[in-house]
Formats: structure tokens, C-alpha cells, sequence
């Protein structure tokens, strides 16, 4: 068997990203969250609020620490699999990228230890200070991995010499065509997933009956803002999908899974892209929808897949059924949280364990809807790497051979099992943990490392300190 | 000659920046190096508690000095990553193992063995794959412009094996001047006992590369032996320290032993560099070739610029708080 050195780089780089990107998603939406939580103590000085934010952040920190570990990796994947695209593309992207650094030292050398150590022993006013700013930081870090990728997807702002990139025009390139919705769409999904997580872990709790009084308001809080995110995403990724259209047609194409330009083109509820025969096979399709959705008029005319050809064509039938994962997830988030405003009635949203078991499941959702929404975006894009500019095959490095990426991913492979498996079975072991306030403890025998914000034992069977 | 020349700018913020990873990440990957050859478990305390405040601040230099190489010298970071492909695999899962351990080792009871195995492997793989990188740097790189045209296995030869293992016993020998600072009573003692051993280790190894470069790279030989006076500064100062860490373990000094490591670690460093300078990638690109457009160069400076001081003050501020001994259960 011939191993695809391309392929495998493509499969290895989409596995470490995707496994990284759920850590990034989940901390935006988290820090943004403990700030509000801080500045609703500051400002009423009700205890519950305080409970709530201690608990979170010590969340926060595991899944912050994982992401951390995670992300060295992919600043080494660029060079070892892509190196001619990071060649290539240095001008541009070894300062986007470095600029990511540098935000995220920043915060680590300011405000995240005041944040995860510092209660009881700064000002609450600084302590959320310190919140707000470690938010903030999570948003600029991501705004310039975001800037970059969608430079990748409508690239802008640079001369292309010898298969050189060269910019002429930094704030071109830094907020190219898509850049705006992508991010706005992105954020978002933070802001969904940090719900949606919060809200499962609440309803956890009030099905168990522990913390009832500060999860109550935890949970009606996350509801309010599931019920006004989940349709707007709705909405802004509406916008992105006409602005994909206009910059990327191909790849809505393949979203769609519409062969042929044509007017008043149909959105296919169910089909099976076949690349090879270049049509659908079993399609299930409303008439005239697609072109209602993308061109608010129902016989406005889509450009089809065959505009370029079979080669030049994504892997339709992954993109198309990531984008309906996608979707699908997106319309049961908005389902759920207007059931949520209907149990609001006498009460019932607290009560109701059918809804709460509900709740607790949908706490992966997000994630799945993240990374079905990648899938979608990268996959789509295929097989450009900077769009109609690069290939994948041009971008790939030339020394690599199929059986090295093969080993180097069995090998991350392996190495994030651990990750993972440890760092959520200790996450579990801190939301068990329940919201005990830990006393401010004296022994500063650790770092100000995310981890050590977290006091759980690993594998006692009583939760208690391991150091005293 | 530019008054102001960003590509020499770069250089030193890289060079500074490699350098500084060294001589931080160097004692704590020695901590765990030396982790089996510690006398029982509390001296394991000891030694991790001295190195866990600060050793995640010591790696970040890693992933700056990373995307640095792409910003400001790209060629190198788009040839020497394929080019040590497997090498960078091995070393990223080695920190990655010894991070998670150092977060959960402390956390663990029933498992803490697994942990330290996690720790002290990941350190030696970590230490080896680094060493190794080393001895390819040396050795030089098969290039066609600014791609890499050699195999796999180009850096696994008997050189950048040497290269590796004198490596882990120069990152041993600064674990092991750390642990005379930071530790007491039995654990220093000990500490103290396999100083000079780890020493000579490294004296013999860094003395068999030092043979063995001429040999293996013609540019090398060229500089060394036509630039006579410059070229032995390094080597004799390095020689300097070594002799101070001696004299200053027979005399049973604390801190004394650490800082002269520290010493022998930058002169050998520094000649290395000027072994090589101008070249980057030996043995056809110099760091004019491998820079990339000022444009770039200089939009990223501005934030480096801004960023390095903070960096700085906060790593000296976090060296400060944890000062003094390791007690046990921690600082006090």
C-alpha cells in the first residue's frame, strides 16, 4: 500500500487541531464568564456569585492547562508536515502566529495568576481586574490564529513572487473578506459552548440537589443567553455562509452538495455526494431553498461543484455532511433554549428532570457543532491551502514520506490519549468536587500554573489535599 | 550597512532567546533526569517542588523562540523541522509527558511511581532529542535552497548520539548544581556527591564533540585552527568554570557551583555560535539568506520589543518569590 504523505499530513494536521480547538473554544467562552461572574460579586456582594466564580475557575484552569499543552504541538506542525507553505507564507503568518505567543505570555505573566490565586489576597476590585483582562486576552489570542486562517480562506493584502508571499498592506491582509464573520461566528460559539457546559454542569447539580440556591441562578443566567446566542448564530452564520459565497462558491457548493449552477436550486435534507460519478445519490430536497438562503430570492442562481473540475473539487460528501451536523446541532441548541423560556412558567425549568437530563447532555453538543463547523471551513477550502494560490500538494513538505507522518500521528495519537484521558477524568473529579470553597491556603509551594488552581486529588478516593 | 540592521536585531533576540531556554529548561530537565538515581522519594519532593513554580515559565522561551524562527528566519524553522521530523516528534512528546506529570504527581497517591516514570522519561527524551538537534546543527543540513533534501534518519549518526547523551549528563550536571542550592541536609549531600562525577562525564563528552566537530564538519575545522587566538577564548573560559564548579563543591559552596554551570553552559553555547557565524543552517545558508522581509521583521519587533522586558521582569519576579530552600511540603 502507498502511503499519501499529503493525505496523512492532512489527516494528522485536522487531528491535533481539532483536538486542540475544543480547549481554545471552551476557555474564550469560560473567562468571559468568570469575569461576569466577578462583576456581578462586585457589584451586588452576594456570596452565591463568589461560590460560583471559585468553582468555574478552577474549570477554567484544568481545561486551560490542556489547551496549553496541546497548542506546543501546533506550533511545531506548520514546519514538520506544511514546510513549504510555512516558507512561503512567513511573512505573513510568523507574525500572526508570534503575536499569538506574545499575547498569550503577556497574560500568563499578568493577570492569570492574580486570577487563579488571588482570592483573599488582592482586592476584589483587582481580582476582577484581572478576570476581565485574562478575557480579553483569550479574545486577542484568538483573534490572530482566526485573522490568519482566514487569510488562508480570502487571502488579501500581499504580493506573490516566486512563490513568495510578500505583504504590501498589513491591515488588508489582518482583516481580509472573511475575517469579520469568521470571528464574530467563532465567538459565538465560545460563548455557546461556555453556555452550554455551565448550564449541563447547573442541571447536573440541581438533579442532585447540592449548591441548589447558587446553581439556580447559574442555570437561569446561561438560559437567558443560550435563548439570544443560539438564534443570532443562526443569523450571523447565515452571513457567513453568503459571504463564503461570494469569495469561496465552490466550497458552498459543496455544502449544498449542488452539482450544477442553476436557479432556484434546492436544499437537500438528505443525499449521498458520489465525487465520482459527480451527482447525489437518494436526495430528499426542499425546492428552491438554497437559493432563498443564499441569495433571499428563490430563483437566484447557485454556482455548482462542476464549475471546476472533479480534481479542483473538495471532499464533497465530508463537507456536506459536516455542515449538516453542524446545522443540526445548531437548531436543537435554539429548540433547546426556547423550551427552557417555556419551563420558565411557575418554575418548572428548575424542577423539570427530563429537561435538566436534557441539559446534561447537551453539554457536548457544542463541541460537536465546533468542530463539525472546521470541518466544514478547512475541508471546504481543499484542495487550496491559500486559496487559489497554494495547493496542499505544493504546500506539503517535499522530504516527507507517507510512513513518517504515519508514525508521528499514531504517535500524537497516543500521546493526547493520555492527555485527554487524564485531564478529563480529573475535570470530572473537580466538578464532583462540588463548589466548596477552598480556604486561601498559605502554602505557595506551587506555581502560579493553571493546574494548581485545582486542589482535587487525582486518584484518592477522598477529595482532599495531597499537600498540606 | 543599515544604521539600524533588523536581520542582526533578530539574530540576537533568537540567539538570546535559545539561550535563555538552555539555561532555564536545563536544570529542570536535570531534576528529572537525575530522578532515578535520588535516594527515596521525599529527595524526589524536594527536587520537584524546587523546579514547579517556575519550569513552565522556563518552557514558554520554547514556543517563542518557535515562532519566532518562522517570523524572523524562516528558512531555518521550514528546514531543520523536516529535517529533524522524527527528532521534534520525540521531543514534544517527551515535554508533553513531563508536563502532565508535573501537574499530577503531586495530586496522586496510589499512581505517583507512574508519574515519576512520566516525569524522567519524558526528561531524557526530551534532553537527548535537544542534544541530538545539536549535533545535526553541527554536522549540517542537505539543502537545495530552502528546502530540505536529505532522509529521515540524517540525524541519527554515531556524532548526534554523542551530541544527545553528552547533553543529558550537561543537563544532569545543572540539575544537580540546582539541587545544591535548593535542597538540605541529605538531599544536598547527595547532591553534592554526584557533582563531580556528572562533571567529569561532561568534561569527557564535551571533550570527545570537540574532537570529533573538525572531523565531521570542513568549516569548523577551517575556523578554528585558522583564527587561532579568537576561537580558544571560548573553550578556555568554558574550561574556567568547570574548574570553579570543582573547587567550589570541595569547598561545599551553595550557590557558587550552579552559577559557574550556568557559565560553562554560555561559553560553550557562544562558541558554538561563532563556530558557525554567519551560517544558520550549515552548511549554505547564512542569516542573510534566511531572513524574511524587513517588512515582517520589523511589524513583529515592535510587539517583541514591548513584550521581552515584561517576560523578564516577571521570570526574575517569580525567581525571587521562590527563593531560598526547599522545606519540605514547599516553600516557606
Amino acid at each position: 500500500m502507498e502511503l499519501d504523505p499529503v493525505i496523512l499530513s492532512r489527516i494528522q494536521f485536522g487531528f491535533v487541531v481539532s483536538f486542540h480547538a475544543v480547549f481554545p473554544v471552551f476557555t474564550i467562552g469560560l473567562a468571559s464568564y468568570v469575569a461576569l461572574l466577578h462583576g456581578l460579586f462586585y457589584k451586588t456582594g452576594n456570596a452565591a456569585w463568589e461560590r460560583l466564580a471559585a468553582f468555574w475557575v478552577k474549570v477554567f484552569a484544568v481545561v486551560f492547562a490542556m489547551g496549553v499543552v496541546s497548542g506546543i504541538v501546533m506550533a511545531f506542525q506548520f514546519g514538520t508536515n506544511w514546510s513549504n507553505f510555512s516558507y512561503a507564507t512567513s511573512n505573513f503568518i510568523g507574525p500572526m502566529l508570534s503575536y499569538e505567543v506574545v499575547t498569550a505570555f503577556f497574560l500568563e505573566a499578568g493577570f492569570l495568576g492574580v486570577l487563579l490565586f488571588g482570592r483573599g489576597k488582592v482586592p476584589e476590585g483587582v481580582h476582577l481586574f484581572a478576570a476581565l483582562m485574562v478575557s480579553l486576552g483569550t479574545f486577542i489570542s484568538s483573534f490572530w490564529i482566526l485573522s490568519s486562517n482566514s487569510w488562508m480562506q480570502t487571502p488579501a493584502g500581499v504580493d506573490f513572487i516566486d512563490g513568495h508571499f510578500f505583504v504590501n498592506d498589513w491591515s488588508a491582509a489582518i482583516f481580509n473578506a472573511s475575517f469579520p464573520y469568521r470571528f464574530t461566528h467563532m465567538a459565538i460559539a465560545s460563548f455557546l459552548t461556555g453556555g452550554f457546559v455551565v448550564a449541563g454542569v447547573s442541571a447536573w447539580y440541581l438533579l442532585i440537589g447540592r449548591d441548589v440556591e447558587a446553581n439556580k441562578r447559574a442555570l437561569s443566567m446561561c438560559m437567558w443567553l443560550l435563548l439570544v446566542l443560539a438564534p443570532a448564530q443562526a443569523v450571523v452564520g447565515d452571513m457567513h455562509g453568503i459571504n463564503t459565497l461570494e469569495h469561496q462558491p465552490t466550497k458552498v457548493a459543496a455544502m449544498e452538495g449542488n452539482w450544477e449552477t442553476q436557479s432556484g436550486a434546492p436544499l437537500l435534507l438528505f443525499a449521498w455526494p458520489d465525487k465520482e460519478a459527480q451527482m447525489n445519490h437518494f436526495e430528499i430536497a426542499i425546492p428552491k431553498l438554497a437559493s432563498l438562503i443564499l441569495t433571499h430570492d428563490p430563483d437566484g442562481v447557485v454556482p455548482g461543484l462542476k464549475e471546476v473540475e472533479p480534481d479542483m473539487q473538495p471532499p464533497v460528501w465530508f463537507v456536506f455532511w459536516s455542515f449538516r451536523v453542524m446545522v443540526a446541532m445548531g437548531l436543537v441548541m435554539i429548540a433547546v433554549a426556547f423550551i427552557g423560556l417555556f419551563l420558565r412558567r411557575d418554575g418548572k425549568l428548575y424542577r423539570s428532570r427530563p429537561f435538566l437530563q436534557t441539559l446534561r447532555l447537551m453539554s457536548i453538543a457544542p463541541f460537536f457543532a465546533v468542530l463539525a463547523g472546521w470541518f466544514v471551513t478547512e475541508a471546504g477550502r481543499s484542495p487550496w491551502l491559500v486559496y487559489e494560490m497554494m495547493t496542499q500538494q505544493e504546500a506539503v513538505t517535499p522530504s516527507l514520506t507517507g510512513w513518517m507522518v504515519l508514525a508521528t500521528l499514531i504517535g500524537y495519537f497516543l500521546v493526547y490519549l493520555v492527555v485527554f484521558v487524564t485531564g478529563s477524568y480529573y475535570l470530572t473529579r473537580v466538578i464532583r468536587g462540588g463548589m466548596q470553597p477552598e480556604l486561601p491556603h498559605d502554602d505557595v509551594e506551587t506555581a502560579m500554573r493553571p493546574l494548581s488552581a485545582a486542589h482535587e486529588s487525582l486518584d484518592d478516593d477522598a477529595s482532599r489535599t495531597v499537600r498540606s | 550597512m543599515e544604521l539600524i540592521n533588523l536581520t542582526m536585531i533578530w539574530a540576537l533576540i533568537i540567539g538570546f532567546g535559545i539561550m535563555m531556554y538552555i539555561l532555564m529548561d536545563g536544570f529542570d530537565l536535570g531534576v528529572g533526569i537525575l530522578y532515578p538515581f535520588a535516594p527515596d522519594e521525599h529527595a524526589r519532593d524536594v527536587m520537584m517542588n524546587s523546579v514547579a513554580p517556575v519550569w513552565d515559565g522556563n518552557e514558554t522561551w520554547l514556543v517563542l523562540g518557535g515562532a519566532g524562527l518562522l517570523a524572523a528566519f524562516p528558512a531555518v524553522y521550514s528546514i531543520l523541522l523536516p529535517a529533524l521530523y522524527l527528532g521534534v516528534f520525540l521531543m514534544l512528546a517527551g515535554l508533553i509527558f513531563r508536563g502532565i506529570a508535573f501537574e499530577f504527581r503531586f495530586k496522586s497517591t496510589r499512581n505517583r511511581h507512574w508519574w515519576n516514570v512520566a516525569f524522567s522519561g519524558g526528561s531524557y527524551v526530551a534532553t537527548f532529542c535537544q542534544g541530538v538537534v545539536v549535533g545535526a546543527y553541527i554536522q549540517g543540513f542537505a539543502t537545495e535552497g530552502h528546502i530540505y533534501v536529505g532522509g529521515a534518519f540524517d540525524w541519527l549518526t554515531p556524532f548526534t548520539v554523542i551530541t544527545g547523551l553528552a547533553l543529558v549528563a550537561g543537563y544532569a550536571l545543572l540539575g544537580a548544581t540546582w539541587t545544591i542550592l535548593k535542597s538540605e541536609g541529605e538531599v544536598q549531600a547527595w547532591a553534592y556527591r554526584i557533582t563531580p562525577k556528572l562533571l567529569i562525564a561532561v568534561l569527557v563528552g564535551f571533550g570527545i564533540i570537540s574532537l570529533y566537530t573538525p572531523f565531521v564538519d570542513e568549516y569548523v575545522r577551517e575556523r578554528w585552527f585558522n583564527h587561532i587566538g579568537m576561537f580558544w577564548v571560548f573553550p578556555v573560559l568554558a574550561l574556567c568554570c568547570a574548574a570553579f564548579i570543582w573547587r567550589a563543591v570541595s569547598k561545599r559552596l551553595e550557590g557558587q557551583p550552579f552559577v559557574a554551570t550556568l557559565g560553562l553552559f554560555l561559553f560553550t553555547y557562544l562558541g558554538l555560535i561563532f563556530s558557525k557565524w554567519p551560517y544558520l543552517v550549515p552548511p549554505d545558508i547564512t542569516i542573510w539568506d534566511a531572513a524574511s522581509d524587513p517588512g515582517a521583521q520589523l511589524f513583529l519587533l515592535i510587539g517583541v520589543l514591548f513584550v521581552i522586558p515584561i517576560v523578564l521582569g516577571y521570570t526574575a519576579w517569580s525567581y525571587w518569590v521562590f527563593r531560598g530552600k526547599v522545606q519540605d511540603g514547599g516553600y516557606h
